[in-house]
């Protein structure tokens, strides 16, 4: 059994959303995994590659193609921490009666699935209907008189069991955990961290699959212990999936257990300290734990400040593991160079295509994969040197979700000039176009005679005042800063040269300066699916004042941003900046009297980047889809989320996170919708 | 009503602007004037100690309610000690003298509540010394109405102001209906037949003896009152903390904005209670007053976190209770508070956290506030938030139609709906009641402490 199938439980990934679109590598690799050491599958070699996919199918096939793989361990335990999704509520016991307790169940079903699993996700795939009854037999001996001997209770034993038995015997073995780093390492040393990442992602894949089918297998057969309808269904779903397959994108809204997994996944929480031991082992980027941490704030990385920047600029030029672009991206975040969400997402953008236009494919690598699992080490770094915004998180899911769709026809060459135009698509039409539309509908907002009030320095809001000043509008604006960023002052000296005329102020004059306003603008680094504007810290002060002042409040913000997470309060999560910027004032000399604070025993500075506005306080948001009240949020996450092929591969996502379950117990199968059809592989039966 | 305009302070035409803000502040034009105008009896050194109170207060060179309360309170007690009282109608002269001086001290920081708030504590306790006097002196006389009635008409003749209405005042106005006064009233009345003067036949001169006598007796009482008054502004603090204990639980979390003597020691004598709890400092921009309060609650071994007042909102949610100082209490139950206050009373009701402010008694006003926010508000200088520098060269090349305005106010009014408690030297009290408890401090008739136009009181 693989021992990485355990490691990943004890780790939480703080960015949830690309990395499930990350791992739906298709099933190929297992014809360039390694050999594994328990057990070598010759049924691999003779899988059909998923390269032969006919291109025209591709859609479909991908869809397929990811089922499979989503069960990587990996994924599936990054989830596990959290507490609302934890494989009980996603996996519940009808169909863990099929798993044998202990490790004789779990290395049984490892070695039988991996033996067939490329088969099953290769071969069946390709002919778009799988003939999984022929599997079923094959695969029910081994599984069912286990199954059948099962009680609940043993399975509980199971779950619990497994994990610390794997524990002790990888001890020593590499972390697994959110850098997505390789966890055969121990037995490959040589290889670079890209191919061994690949060959464990192969690994995982086919033995997902396989077990998938195996479980499913054993479900049909040991009908008495798991539902006998559900059982039945999959067979039947299966056939129509060739045909339903095309339809797919049209889209419809996925079963009720689908939309479960829909859910995002839980962030890394800081205060648990064997995943940051792990985490920490393969950071690029060496931190060191601030001394007087906020309690409150233990589940977030509270880092010593400015100790990390000598470091990686020394080694700026013998890093090899980061493209040199996505390299200085990374420092321009960690000194604050480039700030603001757009413009750190078209910075990580760009980066990215730099590295994509410099990035060859190793050889007996698939470049869908190996890119994938690139992109996902940039991604890692950069999050060391600064927590990646929602905006952030959504463009790389987005760049995950094209490089996995590529179709598998075509050339190196012709795949990363599709990928680069993508990118450069993504900018265009998310952020920049989309920047465009939002003025466009918010200058009508503005009349003559306004008194705008704006916090801190948004990009969006600023295009909007200076497009209506353009306009001839006669407006007024209120620049309101907060330290310690100070980014007001920045925006006021640009519209002051641009000839607006502007007052300045602290955002403890707000109620002060409330009085005269006639419309607040403010900027957003997301909306989240409950109306929640996710903002600069002091947005919702702001946005609270105008509310009692009930002056109508707007939110600039690209659709792009939008995120169906949902969060009540600013402490869960949340971002923390470097505290010694709260001792020293700029521009203040005469306030010094937290010098040195950090000898003081008790005291604590704390820098919060981003703060929660409730969505009562909004009275509309502005994107590029139009003015929406928040609580219409959620339909353009929905709506927009399923623009983009990527939204159903989430939920193969999803899946990942909890393979390890399912790969004991998960049922996978296909259900074909009536209407318009969209195929979805769910693992709704248990 | 208090109403200063005050001019918002710009940096369009920069050095105008700079000028009028420094002549606003610094302004000792008016001094001479107020000399002039300054037509008591008074010995030269009072005058000179009014005259540099004065400035000080213009100059914004005193600091905080408490200080200015008690600075103000001693001015007072010099005035009034060297005050010359004539034989008759000696608590109308004192009045007089203080509301002159008191006057000048409320013109010359009109926004500083606690000037005013002590002029007419003083002045009430001129009025109440006067009248137990009064009262204990007739209980001797055993006098009846009609003496009473010539009593007011003597004094009525001899003093150039209008002394009837400061002796009707006496019985009606001047003591507030509380049961306590009430109950105090009584005895006094009631009490033992003073023998210190005896049955007027010989008006003039046994009177005149009789008046000798209370007047210095009512000088020394004021005096002595006074003493108190002053005594009670410097200890206000120390009654507060006792309640500390009532009102801070273990484990909480308290959050506190900007730094108040009050709130520090409140804090701390809750901690010497052995309670032990969390607090959130906000740094209270743009004067950061936080980081001192926070050094100091730390140095006492509070477990301390200092935070942006932006992140006021984000950790409300985590916070039991708002607790922080005031700079005055209006009759209605507002506050005038540091600025930043109301933007946290409004988180504080959002998630429902009380939102309890310390105030010592010389904090309450006896006003009502009419746009406080504007009107009991004071614009402080530019250059706290911005560089002029750095601004000067974008001024420039603004071709002459944008305009920076920067605004930076010293107060926030807190609406008594936001306010859940009160604390202060006499206990916890609703912000509805603090009309009552103002009225046991000052007399209905110092609300107002300008001199009419026309002689009369």
């Amino acid at each position: 059994m693989d021992p990485s199938r355990r490691g990943p439980r004890a780790v939480i990934d703080p960015i949830p959303k690309f990395r499930q679109v990350g791992f739906f590598a298709p099933p190929e690799r297992s014809q360039s995994g390694p050999p594994d050491p328990t057990h070598s599958s010759p049924q691999i070699s003779n899988s059909l590659s998923p390269v032969m996919i006919p291109p025209a199918r591709h859609l479909s096939e991908n869809l397929l193609l990811h089922a499979p793989p989503a069960a990587s361990p990996l994924r599936a335990d990054s989830g596990g921490g959290g507490t609302s999704f934890d494989s009980g509520d996603f996996f519940p016991a009808p169909l863990s009666p099929a798993l044998p307790s202990s490790s004789y169940s779990s290395r049984i079903s490892g070695d039988f699935f991996k033996g067939n699993g490329g088969k099953v996700s290769a071969s069946s795939f390709p002919r778009g209907g799988f003939d999984l009854t022929a599997m079923k037999a094959a695969a029910a001996p081994s599984v069912v008189v286990p199954a059948s001997e099962l009680t609940t209770v043993s399975v509980v034993n199971d779950s619990l069991g497994i994990p610390e038995k794997e524990k002790g015997s990888r001890a020593g073995g590499p972390a697994v955990e959110v850098k997505d780093q390789p966890n055969n390492s121990k037995q490959k040393p040589k290889t670079s961290k890209a191919e061994r990442r690949a060959l464990q992602e192969a690994q995982r894949a086919a033995k997902a699959a396989a077990k998938a089918e195996g479980n499913k297998a054993s479900g049909t057969a040991a009908s008495v212990n798991a539902k006998p309808a559900k059982a039945a269904k999959p067979a039947q779903k299966i056939e129509n999936a060739a045909v339903a397959a095309p339809e797919k994108k049209g889209g419809e809204i996925p079963p009720e257990k689908d939309r479960k997994k829909d859910a995002p996944q839980p962030r890394m929480q800081y205060d648990d300290k064997s995943r940051v031991e792990k985490a920490k082992r393969r950071a690029v980027v060496k931190q060191t734990e601030a001394r007087n941490r906020v309690e409150l704030f233990r589940h977030l990385p509270q880092y010593e400040h400015g100790s990390q920047l000598p470091d990686l600029e020394a080694r700026f030029f013998h890093l090899s593991p980061v493209h040199p672009a996505v390299y200085k991206v990374g420092l321009q975040y960690l000194t604050g160079d480039i700030s603001g969400a757009n413009a750190r997402c078209i910075a990580m953008l760009q980066a990215f295509q730099e590295a994509i236009k410099d990035y060859k494919v190793p050889q007996e690598k698939t470049l869908v994969r190996d890119l994938t699992a690139k992109v996902s080490s940039y991604v890692s770094y950069l999050i060391e040197c600064r927590p990646l915004s929602i905006s952030m998180g959504n463009a790389i899911r987005f760049l995950k979700s094209r490089i996995a769709k590529l179709p598998l026809n075509l050339s190196e060459s012709e795949a990363k000039a599709s990928l680069l135009s993508d990118i450069e698509r993504f900018i265009s039409e998310k952020i920049i176009l989309a920047n465009k539309v939002i003025v466009k509908h918010a200058v009508t907002k503005i009349r003559d005679g306004d008194v705008l009030l704006t916090y801190g320095s948004s990009s969006a809001v600023e295009m909007i005042l200076l497009h209506a000043h353009e306009l001839g509008r006669q407006f007024r604006v209120v620049v309101v800063d907060s330290r310690p960023k100070l980014r007001g002052q920045l925006l006021l000296r640009r519209l002051v040269e641009k000839g607006l005329s502007c007052s300045y102020t602290h955002i403890n004059a707000v109620s002060y300066i409330m009085h005269e306003v006639t419309r607040v603008f403010l900027g957003a680094s997301s909306v989240l699916s409950n109306g929640t504007v996710y903002s600069r810290v002091g947005t919702a002060c702001i946005a609270m004042v105008a509310h009692a002042f009930r002056v109508p409040v707007i939110v600039c913000c690209e659709a792009y941003k939008f995120h169906e997470r949902v969060q009540l309060d600013s402490i869960c999560s949340n971002e923390l900046g470097d505290p010694d910027v709260i001792s020293n004032v700029l521009g203040r000399e005469d306030v010094h009297h937290l010098d040195g604070w950090a000898n003081i025993e008790n005291l604590q500075l704390l820098n919060l980047i981003y703060d929660a506005t409730p969505s009562d306080y909004v009275s509309m948001i502005v994107t590029d889809y139009g003015m929406v009240p928040p609580t219409s949020v959620p339909v353009i996450v929905r709506e927009y989320g399923r623009e983009q092929p990527s939204f159903l591969f989430r939920n193969f996502g999803y899946f990942c996170l909890y393979s390890p379950v399912l790969e004991k117990s998960a049922n996978f199968r296909l259900s074909r919708k009536i209407e318009p059809c969209i195929l979805i592989i769910c693992n709704n039966s248990f | 009503m208090i109403c200063y305009p005050y001019p918002k302070v710009t940096f369009s035409p920069v050095r105008e602007h700079l000028k009028s803000w420094t002549a606003q502040n610094l302004g000792s034009a008016d001094t001479a004037a107020i000399q002039i105008l300054f037509s008591l009896p008074k010995m030269p050194d009072v005058q000179t100690l009014v005259n540099d109170f004065l400035n000080q207060l213009k100059k914004r060179k005193i600091e905080g309610s408490q200080a200015t309360a008690k600075l103000t309170a001693e001015l007072l007690r010099s005035v009034i000690s060297q005050q010359r009282v004539p034989h008759t109608n000696q608590a109308t002269a004192l009045i007089y003298a203080v509301r002159a001086v008191g006057e000048q001290l409320i013109a010359a920081n009109p926004v500083e509540l606690a000037v005013g708030n002590i002029v007419r504590r003083v002045l009430h306790i001129i009025r109440e010394e006067d009248l137990s006097l009064a009262t204990a002196a007739m209980a001797g006389l055993g006098v009846s109405a009609a003496s009473d009635d010539e009593d007011d008409m003597e004094r009525d003749e001899n003093s150039v102001l209008s002394a009837a209405a400061v002796a009707a005042a006496a019985r009606s106005t001047l003591r507030p209906p509380s049961l306590q006064t009430l109950l105090e009233d009584t005895p006094d009345s009631a009490a033992a037949p003073h023998t210190s003067s005896s049955g007027g036949e010989s008006d003039g001169r046994s009177r005149s003896v009789d008046k000798g006598s209370r007047v210095r007796k009512l000088k020394h009482d004021v005096i002595e009152a006074v003493n108190e008054l002053i005594q009670d502004i410097s200890t206000c603090y120390e009654q507060i903390a006792e309640q500390a204990v009532e009102h801070i639980h273990h484990n909480e979390v308290i959050l506190t904005l900007g730094s108040s003597k009050t709130v520090l020691e409140f804090l701390y004598a809750a901690k010497e209670k052995q309670r032990s709890f969390k607090v959130f400092v906000a740094e209270g921009a743009p004067r950061y007053q936080g980081h001192i309060l926070a050094k100091e609650l730390a140095a006492r071994g509070l477990q301390t976190t200092v935070i942006t007042d932006s992140a006021v909102f984000a950790m409300i949610s985590r916070v039991n209770m708002v607790i922080v100082g005031a700079h005055a209490v209006m009759a209605n139950g507002g506050v005038i508070a540091p600025v930043g206050l109301n933007m946290v009373a409004l988180a504080a009701q959002r998630h429902a956290v009380p939102f309890v402010v310390l105030a010592g008694s010389h904090k309450l006003c006896p006003l009502y506030p009419h746009n406080p926010e504007v009107l009991l508000n004071e614009l402080r200088s530019p250059s706290e938030l911005l560089d002029f520098g750095e601004f000067s060269d974008c001024m420039d090349s603004a071709s002459g139609t944008g305009s920076l305005h920067v605004v930076n106010p010293t107060f926030d009014y807190v609406p008594p709906k936001l306010v859940s408690l009160f604390i202060t030297d006499t206990g916890g009290h609703n912000p509805s009641y603090m009309y009552r408890l103002i009225a046991d401090y000052y007399s209905a008739d110092d609300l107002v402490v300008k001199r009419r136009p026309t002689a009369g009181s």
